[in-house]
Parts: C-alpha cells; sequence; structure tokens
C-alpha cells in the first residue's frame, strides 16, 4: 500500500492546492449577488464569449453547466422547486418544446423579446425564444448536378432519378427529426412517409454519423447530393475551397407544400419556471436578443440571427438570400415523435 | 453493505420504471428495429468476446511467459491503448480508412478510375476498434494472474510429461481463468454500454434504442425499461459463468518465484515481436499520429490558464475516484469472501451498473441525489433555519460517489482476481500467531494484493478521466475536465479542435499506466 498511495497522491498533492473555481472569482469580482445559473445544450466555446461580454456591460456574473438536452432536462425537472438554474439554452425547437411541456419554462411578458423574436421562432406562450436560425439545405457536386435543371425540393430527392446519388445524415440526429416534422406540418403523414421512403431507396451508402462526412462523400464522388446545414458547409469551405461543392435553396417556387420555402431549425432559451431571480434572467434573455449579442452570436458558429434588424454577415450572404419555411417552429416540437416513428417505418436509420 | 445498496440504488429506480405502461413505443421498436438490433447487439458481443479473449491473452502470455526481442517495451507499451476512448480510435480509424482518408485516397491515385472507393464501416470494422480498445482489460488482468502463476506447479507439469501447448491449455489457461474471465466481463459490459463509437459507424445496437427513445421520443421511462432488459441479460451471462466455475478453487502459491521465461526460438520470436508491435501500430500509435495531425493543423492557442484548470480537474477527480473506488472494492471482495455463498451474488449485483449506457446511469444517480436533497436535506435545512438548496447534487462529493459506483466492476475485477488466489492458510497462519486485523491487513493482505490493486487503480483512474455522462450531469459549475471539452468539441463535429483535449488526455492518462508498471515489476 505504501507503494500504491504516491501514484494516486503524487498528482493529488501536485494540484491539491485549488484556488476558487474560475466563475467564483468571476462572481466575486463582478457582484457581491448570486451569479445566475445556466444549463445549457450549446457548447462553452458558443456561450462563454458571450457570458463575458453581459457581464462586463452589466456587472450580473455568470455560472452555467454544458451537458445535452436530455440530461439537463431530466435534472431540471428532478431538481423542482430547489433548482439553481435560472436560464435553459438549448439547441432544436423539439428539445424547447418539451421543456415547455413538462412544466420547466415559465412564460415571459417582454416587448424586447416580442420586437426582436419573430412570432413563428418562438413559443406560442412565450415560454421559448430563438436565439439563431439555422437552415438546413440542399448540398449538390457542382461538377455533376445542374441545380436550375435537377433540384427542385426536398421531396423530389425521393424521386427515382436520383437512385444511388443521395447521401444523408443519420435519421438518429435532431436535424433531421425536425424536418422530417416539419414536412409532416406541410403535407401531412402519408405523403411524407412515401418521401422519405424514396429517399431511402435513393441512397448511395448508409447513412453518416454527421454532415461533414456526407459532404465529404459528395466531393469523393460517391453521391450527388445531400441535405446539411449550412454552417457545416460554411466550415469546411474554409478548410477546403477547392471543393466542387455547392448549396441549394429547397421549395423556393411554387403553391402550398412546394413552395413553403427551406426548412430552418432554431437554438433557443427560456427563463426557468422556479429560477429565483427572473427578473435578471429575463435581462439575460433579452440582452441576448439584441443586436451585439446577435453579431456575435452569428461569428461564433455561422448562424442566422433571430433579429430581423440584424443582417446575415458577408460570407453568409454569398450562400445567397432564400426563402425560409414559415412554418411555427413549434410545430417542429409537437410532431418529432411523430418524425421519428415515421422514419423507423420507411427504414431510415 | 450500504456501497452496495448505493450502488443499485440506481438499478432499482430502472427497475420503477416498469410502473408505467410504454407498450406502444415497445411494440413500434418491436415492428420497425428490435430484432436488427438484438441481431447487431449479438454480433458485437461475440465478436469482441472472442477478440479481447484471443487478443489479451495471447499478448499477455507472450509478454509474461516468453523472452523475444522487445519484450520488456512491449510489456508495459501494450496497455496503452488503454487511455485512448474508444470513440476517438473509430473517428481516427474512419479518418484514416474512408474512403476521403489517405489510404483509400492514395489507392485511388495509384489504380485511377479503376479503383472503387470501399465503405469501411462494417461490422469488421465497428468489432476490430472495440477490440482494440477493450483489449487492454484482458491483457492487463491475465498478464498480472500469468505472473502470479506458480512456477512450481508449471515445473511439476512439465515434468509429468506435458509439452508447452499441454501446460499452456491443462495449467496455465485455468489457473488464469478468473482474471481472464474478470476482463473479459469488463470489456463485454462496455461495449454493451457504448454509444459514441457505434454512433461513429452509424451502427445501431440495443443501446441505440435506448437513447432514441430517450432523446428523440422524449420516454425516459421507455428508455429505462430498455436498460433494464439490458441489465437482466448481463446478470444472467455472469451468473451462467460462476455457475460453470462450479465449486473449482484458484488458490496458489505466493512464494518467491524464480521465473524461466521461455526462450522463442528465431523465427517465433520475430513474429511474436512484429504481432505486438502490429497491435502497438493499430491500437495506439496510429490514433495519436491523427489526432496529432489535427491538434498542429488546428494550433496550440487553447493552451492557456484555462486549460491547465481542465487538466487539473481531470486529474484531482480521476486520483480521488481511484483512490475511494479501490478501497470499496477491497471493502466488497473482503466481506464477500467472508460472506456465505448464497449470499455472494448480491455483492455482485453491486457492479452490474457497469454494463448501464453511462448517461442512463448518471441520470440514475442524479435522481438518487436529488431525492435525497429534496427529501432529507431540505427538510434538514429548513430546521436549522438555512436557505434550501441543493447540496449533493453539483458537489464534487456526490461526482466522486458516481463514479465510484460507476466503475466499482473496474476495480472490483482485479481487486477480486487477485484476492482468489490467496488460500485461508496464511491469513489464518499469521491470526494464529497473533496478527490482528490491520497487522493482517498491512502485513499479508496488502503485500500480496498490491499487483492487482495497482492495477485496478490505474484501470479507474484512466477510465475516470475518459468518463462524460455522470462529469457532464453532475459536475460543480466550472469544472470542466478534459472529457468535457472533447464533448463539447465532438458534438460540435468539430474533431480538429477536440483533437488537443483528446490528445493530453491520452498522454496524462499514459502516466499513471507507466507508474503502476514501474511498481509492480519493481517487485519482482
Amino acid at each position: 500500500m505504501r507503494n500504491l498511495l504516491p501514484v494516486i497522491f503524487v498528482p493529488l498533492l501536485l494540484l491539491g492546492c485549488e484556488p476558487a473555481p474560475e466563475a467564483q472569482q468571476l462572481a466575486a469580482v463582478a457582484s457581491k449577488e448570486a451569479p445566475l445559473v445556466v444549463y445549457s445544450a450549446r457548447k462553452e466555446h458558443l456561450i462563454k464569449p458571450l457570458f463575458d461580454r453581459f457581464t462586463e456591460q452589466t456587472g450580473i456574473a455568470v455560472s452555467y453547466i454544458t451537458d445535452s438536452s436530455g440530461p439537463l432536462l431530466a435534472r431540471l425537472q428532478a431538481e423542482g422547486k430547489s433548482t439553481p438554474a435560472d436560464m435553459l439554452i438549448t439547441v432544436d425547437a423539439g428539445n424547447l418544446w418539451q421543456a415547455q411541456k413538462v412544466g420547466v419554462l415559465s412564460p415571459i411578458n417582454s416587448p424586447i423579446l416580442t420586437t426582436n423574436v419573430p412570432a413563428h421562432l418562438r413559443d406560442p406562450n412565450d415560454s421559448w425564444f430563438a436565439l439563431t436560425i439555422r437552415a438546413r439545405t440542399i448540398v449538390y457536386a457542382s461538377d455533376r448536378v445542374d441545380p436550375a435543371a435537377e433540384l427542385s425540393s426536398y421531396e423530389a430527392l425521393g424521386e427515382p432519378q436520383w437512385r444511388g446519388r443521395l447521401c444523408l445524415r443519420s435519421s438518429k440526429k435532431v436535424y433531421n427529426q425536425s424536418l422530417v416534422a416539419t414536412m409532416i406540418a406541410a403535407q401531412g403523414e402519408f405523403a411524407t412517409e412515401a418521401v422519405v421512403s424514396g429517399w431511402v431507396a435513393n441512397l448511395a451508402m448508409d447513412p453518416f454519423a454527421n454532415d461533414s462526412k456526407v459532404m465529404e462523400a459528395i466531393a469523393a464522388g460517391q453521391c450527388d447530393v445531400g441535405i446539411v446545414n449550412t454552417y457545416y458547409y460554411g466550415r469546411l469551405i474554409k478548410q477546403q475551397p477547392e471543393l466542387a461543392l455547392a448549396l441549394f435553396w429547397p421549395n423556393q417556387l411554387g403553391e402550398g407544400a412546394a413552395g413553403r420555402g427551406t426548412h430552418i431549425n432554431i437554438s433557443g432559451a427560456g427563463v426557468t419556471a422556479h429560477s429565483r431571480q427572473k427578473a435578471r434572467a429575463q435581462q439575460l434573455l433579452e440582452w441576448l436578443s439584441e443586436e451585439p449579442a446577435q453579431l456575435m452570436l452569428m461569428e461564433l458558429n455561422r448562424e442566422a440571427a433571430v433579429n430581423p434588424r440584424v443582417a446575415p454577415l458577408p460570407d453568409m450572404l454569398a450562400w445567397g438570400v432564400f426563402k425560409a419555411d414559415a412554418v411555427a417552429v413549434s410545430e417542429a416540437g409537437r410532431l418529432q415523435v411523430d418524425a421519428v416513428k415515421l422514419m423507423d417505418r420507411a427504414g431510415y436509420r | 453493505m450500504l456501497a452496495v445498496l448505493l450502488a443499485l440504488a440506481p438499478i432499482v429506480l430502472l427497475l420503477l420504471s416498469w410502473r408505467f405502461d410504454q407498450s406502444d413505443i415497445w411494440a413500434h421498436l418491436l415492428a420497425t428495429q428490435l430484432p436488427t438490433l438484438l441481431r447487431n447487439t449479438l454480433v458485437l458481443v461475440v465478436g469482441v468476446g472472442v477478440g479481447v479473449s484471443l487478443l489479451g491473452v495471447a499478448l499477455a502470455w507472450l509478454t509474461a511467459m516468453c523472452e523475444f526481442p522487445g519484450r520488456r517495451f512491449f510489456d508495459w507499451a501494450l496497455m496503452l491503448p488503454l487511455a485512448v476512448p474508444a470513440y476517438v480510435l473509430g473517428f481516427a480509424a474512419l479518418g484514416i480508412f474512408d474512403f476521403s482518408g489517405p489510404l483509400q485516397q492514395s489507392l485511388q491515385g495509384l489504380l485511377g478510375e479503376r479503383y472503387q472507393f470501399v465503405d469501411v464501416r462494417g461490422e469488421v470494422m465497428v468489432v476490430a476498434v472495440m477490440v482494440l480498445v477493450l483489449y487492454p482489460y484482458v491483457y492487463m488482468l491475465s498478464r498480472s494472474a500469468f505472473l502470479a502463476q506458480s512456477s512450481d506447479v508449471i515445473e511439476a507439469a512439465r515434468i509429468l510429461g506435458l509439452g508447452r501447448w499441454g501446460v499452456f491449455c491443462k495449467v496455465e489457461l485455468p489457473m488464469a481463468r478468473p482474471a481472464i474471465v474478470a476482463g473479459v466481463s469488463l470489456a463485454l459490459m462496455e461495449t454493451l454500454a457504448d454509444f459514441g463509437t457505434v454512433a461513429v459507424f452509424n451502427y445501431d445496437t440495443f443501446t441505440t434504442a435506448i437513447y432514441k427513445s430517450w432523446f428523440a421520443l422524449f420516454n425516459l421511462q421507455a428508455a429505462a425499461q430498455l436498460a433494464s432488459v439490458l441489465l437482466l441479460f448481463v446478470a444472467l451471462a455472469l451468473a451462467g459463468e460462476r455457475y460453470s466455475r462450479g465449486r473449482r478453487s484458484f488458490v496458489q502459491s505466493v512464494r518467491r518465484q524464480r521465473r524461466q521465461r521461455l526462450l522463442l526460438p528465431q523465427p517465433q520470436a520475430f513474429a511474436a515481436s512484429a504481432f505486438c508491435a502490429l497491435i502497438l501500430l493499430l491500437a495506439f500509435i496510429s490514433p495519436l499520429l491523427q489526432l496529432l495531425h489535427w491538434a498542429v493543423g488546428e494550433g496550440l492557442d487553447a493552451l492557456n490558464s484555462r486549460y491547465f484548470a481542465l487538466l487539473k480537474h481531470t486529474l484531482l477527480l480521476g486520483g480521488a475516484a481511484a483512490l475511494t473506488t479501490v478501497m470499496v472494492a477491497l471493502m466488497l471482495a473482503f466481506n464477500r469472501r467472508r460472506a456465505a455463498p448464497h449470499l455472494r451474488v448480491f455483492f455482485d449485483l453491486g457492479t452490474l451498473g457497469y454494463a448501464l449506457p453511462g448517461s442512463v446511469l448518471a441520470v440514475g444517480l442524479m435522481l438518487c441525489f436529488a431525492l435525497l436533497d429534496r427529501e432529507v436535506i431540505a427538510p434538514l435545512q429548513g430546521a436549522l433555519g438555512l436557505v434550501s438548496a441543493p447540496v449533493l447534487l453539483g458537489s464534487v462529493g456526490a461526482l466522486v460517489v458516481a463514479y465510484c459506483i460507476r466503475f466499482l466492476a473496474v476495480a472490483s475485477g482485479p481487486v477480486q482476481a487477485s484476492l482468489e488466489r490467496i488460500g485461508d492458510n496464511i491469513p489464518e497462519a499469521a491470526a494464529s500467531l497473533g496478527a490482528k486485523r490491520w497487522r493482517l491487513l498491512r502485513h499479508i493482505y496488502l503485500p500480496m494484493l498490491r499487483p492487482g490493486l495497482l492495477t485496478a487503480a490505474v484501470l479507474v483512474l484512466v477510465d475516470v478521466m475518459k468518463e462524460m455522462p455522470a462529469t457532464l450531469l453532475l459536475r460543480p459549475f466550472g469544472w470542466d475536465t478534459l472529457a468535457v471539452r472533447v464533448y463539447e468539441m465532438t458534438s460540435e463535429g468539430e474533431w480538429q479542435r477536440a483533437a488537443l483535449p483528446a490528445l493530453t488526455l491520452v498522454v496524462v492518462g499514459l502516466v499513471p499506466v507507466v507508474l503502476a508498471l514501474r511498481q509492480s515489476s519493481a517487485g519482482r
């Protein structure tokens, strides 16, 4: 045992002199009040710069933990009234909708937020608000596909001409679940299931684990089209500008479902039902929807601002302007379970 | 006793989920995917089980019993893959062998249009990756079992006319059985719990259904029911092994051994070196190079004081958890040894949690802590006139307890296996000479158990450093670790930026492995 102890204790002793965690230091500098506590499914490198700026400007300290949505929601529910959390930040309408449904969010009456966040991008009861918009669109091999002649809509990718030419990400990713949920909202389950079955029949390869792999497969000539979030495209093209890949905005023309616009998803936030400092939490939420924070959000992850007065960044404008699907994003949340079951039935893995 | 109860609490919570009727989800899963998932899971378990047994035992036997060029180096180097998180190897392997990777691209460059890209994300690849990551469990445990084997028995077997192969099959292998089984069970439990690696290959297993029920269908109850079915299978498999072992005893002489290693003749010695080198290359060097390539491409801007805070938290938590877990495992092993045989099952139950997907166990523990906070501590705080606030949830103590419960199986394997090698006669002799309990522990048990305890501590330390779900959910504010940073980057698809923390994790994981090896070989 004497020989065992050093193995474990040496690192402990070397590092044992633990100074106060940074969150506490920040809090001590910024204010004597308790810091705002945020549970975030957005990752640290995408939120910390914002919180730092907020603390600088208002003197209100923010501490946070990051995790995926499911565990954070389970923790909020389990903690109930004694939760330390004042705000939940998460990605995807489905997760926000679920958080509202289980009652961990509190409705907010804020003219600032209702001005800055369009109605279809927030909860019908104003329990949550979108912060950023991410478009999920079609990417194609620009050397093999003529977009004007061949591409039109998500639905058209299920037609026989694309047999063996389509690459998709796994249906286990929430982005695809939301996309299919809004398809159900636009044209019903029956038509949507036919489309998804068409996609599965057209797949060139087994679905991929992420959007980047979809684009790499198209660039390597394994398939000709795919569906990805724009910021993954932005990131890949920045690293490898020589790739023959281009974006196409689907569902721009025509009446009804065919011309409903390109699918968008959101990241968003809400004040928790049992927050003890709702006013300050609301202040943070409002601050996040204003121009300076919205600009930072765009720059951090190449997503579009939710605030209509904030213009897209130049490199995002270069992808072209598009009409976005105006369906309430809460619909995507409501229909997500149906979408998952539908994709399972269609054999989309 | 308390430890076992605590370890069982999340499992009991899982069973409570059956109060709710989730038959529609079950019907949906059954109709759409459950048969495929069960088939895939079976393939994975059989493949990984056979793979880690063959690879782990073969390597352990070579380095422990034979002599060949480079043996001293491979002896410790072959444990290094333990420090590589499975999903990292998965992603690195995909990066190398995928159609956009260097291998297939250069093949196409050579053969031109005639070369057809191959989709490598098949079953073979998933099994291979899991085997390469998990074989060190079997290797480490069976290595220390082989090293501890009494050369008297082996010599006796040789004198009685057994050949080299006969000695291996009839003496060495059966004597190492508890250790091998312990290693293989750990590897298989981890295989069943894995979600990250199979997700890289879009390979659906039973765990996929658990996560789908929770994250996509928003049904934690159904997820808990699925998880408890998974546990039932694991429990049955473990019980089966115990039963087939029967009443055999694995007690061995612990007289100081003068081992004569088998000197391999020239071609075989070369083959042994080449084999060890190949495994090391595939399981450790190639992912390390891939990570290094990414990390250098990304630059070292992230190396600031915050980064060192991550490192510090990782080591502190890992060290505290390793110490606690090994102590608890030792206590359990002693109590289990003293307990009546039919009660021993109770102690084994406490280690089942390792087969649960990390997030599910983490949520189970979180619910337990939340319950204690709400029902016990909050009223207490109220009575004392304090503001009620969660004390356990989000505290370092609770996190260490969580690690302890999650990795109890990891520590118990080596501790129990080495305890089983000690007969009753030595402690009895010492006791009859008047040694009291602590003296017995300190002068008899601990020195004899040292290799096993060291192995256990290293395994837990390295596992805790890699651990994500419990750390994410239960950590105090600001207590981010390297694994948390890796998770944050990879979940955004930023593999290049995840490379630096992942690389650090691997390098830091090496330190305890190497230290422990120094210790364990110094005694010989």
